[in-house]
């Protein structure tokens, strides 16, 4: 059969990370892919040796909208590795609040998103009601909505008001009736199963030859977690429980993301409940000459900043690594021998961003444009419409 | 096995490898080995001791081209970092992707980044600079100069 050529972006400013997928095709059957990234290269890395040590974290926040607070808190904890030194309790709790309220509102976007592609506008719109209340309740204790801001070098900048966790604590107790029933309705449902079981399977020998990160790697059988392995914050001192499938297809990567949602949300409570008296800063004046390196687990896997110092008040080199750039790889080995109706779920499982979703374009060798983007979105939820119609579904 | 047993198992297999281990806190180790000894000493601590590849650093220090490879061993809350230190006028060295693919990418980024040439990498394409970027230009190189002189800058404060 002859193979045809798919190009997939590669532009969509308006979110992070546009990305272009070359797939290869024969008929319906992917055979190869190829990824090129780089489209929207700011050079953060070279900037950030221009600003100081304070500065930097304003910068580093704005590397990615969704999760605007897992850099500050990498790049935080290097510099403070430099020393190295520990932070003060309430900023680790502080801290900890902070990151989990972000995981949540970020695995409930995927997974909104991830029901749009199968054709669950449904899941689409209950996962993004319950993600509003989320980015309220992060407005409650931090002031903003997104780019919470709430990190500096050797602490927090602001303290979360007593007289506002109980506001807080009310609405994640609001939301979690609701999440439950979504993820019953998620988990149990027999045409999410057709369609997501064994689909875009990365088994756990590739997701460790290539490095995987966060869920990707622990729907995949890898029961890796920085918060669990290598501890910060007050991660040690809640109980929580790392969320570890088997099977590395969809659906469990679905499944890891719904399960840590809830104790996401047992995380922020007990810190909310147990959060220690104390000062919220280390004041640091002067960073010493050195190096030093810091990791925490992002909603999407490990983010992992590197930073010099020469005892200036800006680093020399600070390297950062957001956790995409160890999962896209990861492509090459989930989707080639799977259907084009699937790519467009196998792509967004390892919750990149969605702009290169959007942009897609099938074109034959001549270059004339067969499929769109929204095509493609719409031949995934067929499929879904062709396996619930056989399951004996009312046609919708 | 121990954070002790491994860092230990590492000194004694490559020796004659090694320059200097610093044992700067609990849970970060820098080991400076010689460049040429990179790949059974970073194969050994990937698929021996089981570590994840984090991610490779490279630093221009004006003297030499420095790689860092980040290792890290989750089991022991350990982050074992192999430091290099390359001819900056020709900078070489081993492709560590034949061994394991997690370090395809960031090689190609430290190649058009830093000008780094690896041997024996598969797949040696441009992945973050545009494809009207001239050859040799580095731009975290410590000497690096705008070659653009179209290009719209802002130059703020």
């Amino acid at each position: 059969m002859a193979k045809t050529i798919l190009p997939i972006g590669p532009y969509h400013p308006l979110q992070e990370e546009p990305e272009f997928f070359t797939l290869t095709v024969e008929g319906e059957r992917i055979t190869d892919i190829d990824v090129r990234v780089g489209y929207n290269h700011r050079g953060i890395e070279k900037l950030s040796e221009s600003k100081t040590f304070d500065q930097s974290t304003f910068v580093i926040e704005r590397i990615c909208g969704i999760c605007s607070t897992s850099h500050p808190f990498a790049f935080t904890r290097a510099v403070e590795d430099i020393f190295p030194m520990e932070v003060p309790e309430r900023a680790q709790y502080i801290r900890t609040i902070i990151a989990e309220g972000e995981r949540i509102h970020s695995h409930l976007l995927w997974l909104g998103l991830a029901g749009h592609f199968l054709g669950y506008n449904t899941v689409f719109m209950w996962a993004w009601k319950l993600r509003e209340e989320i980015l309220d309740v992060m407005e409650i204790l931090s002031g903003n909505r997104n780019n919470y801001a709430m990190f500096r070098p050797g602490g927090v900048r602001r303290d979360i008001k007593p007289e506002d966790i109980p506001a807080a604590l009310r609405r994640i107790d609001s939301i979690v009736p609701t999440l439950e029933m979504l993820k019953n309705a998620v988990i149990d449902d027999p045409v999410l199963h057709a369609r997501t079981k064994g689909v875009g399977v990365l088994s756990k020998a590739d997701s460790i030859r290539y490095s995987a990160v966060g869920p990707t790697a622990r729907a995949s059988g890898v029961a890796r977690d920085l918060r669990k392995n290598c501890p910060y914050g007050a991660y040690d001192k809640v109980e929580w429980n790392m969320i570890v499938t088997q099977n590395g297809d969809v659906f469990d990567k679905a499944v890891v993301r719904i399960l840590e949602t809830f104790e996401s949300i047992k995380i922020i409570k007990t810190c909310l409940d147990h959060l220690p008296e104390g000062e919220i800063d280390a004041n640091i004046t002067s960073v010493p000459p050195g190096e030093g390196i810091g990791h925490i687990e992002a909603p999407r896997g490990e983010t992992f900043h590197y930073v010099r110092s020469d005892g200036t008040n800006r680093p020399v080199r600070h390297k950062v690594r957001a956790p995409t750039f160890m999962n896209l790889p990861t492509f090459k080995a989930t989707i080639v021998g799977e259907t084009l109706a699937d790519a467009t779920i196998i792509l967004a499982a390892i919750d990149p961003c969605y702009c290169c979703t959007e942009r897609m374009a099938v074109r034959d060798e001549t270059g004339r444009t067969l499929l769109h983007g929204p095509d493609l979105v719409r031949l995934s939820q067929e499929k879904t419409e062709r396996i619930r119609r056989e399951m004996g579904a009312e046609p919708r | 096995m121990t954070r002790e047993q491994a860092l230990q198992e590492i000194r004694v297999r490559f020796a004659d490898a090694i320059l200097s281990v610093s044992d700067k806190s609990p849970s970060r180790v820098y080991i400076e080995i010689k460049p040429g000894a990179v790949v059974p000493v970073a194969s050994y601590i990937f698929w021996q001791l089981g570590a994840r590849f984090s991610i490779a650093t490279g630093v221009d220090t004006r003297t030499h081209i420095e790689i860092l490879y980040h290792f890290i061993l989750e089991e022991l809350n350990l982050l074992v970092s192999l430091r290099v230190k390359l001819d900056r006028d020709r900078p070489i060295i081993d492709s560590l992707t034949p061994s394991f693919e997690a370090a395809n990418w960031i090689e190609r980024e430290i190649h058009e980044l830093l000008g780094v040439e690896f041997k024996n990498h598969p797949d040696m394409r441009r992945l973050l600079l545009p494809e009207n970027w001239p050859e040799g230009v580095y731009p975290l190189r410590r000497d690096y100069q705008e070659w653009d002189k179209q290009a719209v800058r802002d130059r703020g404060v």
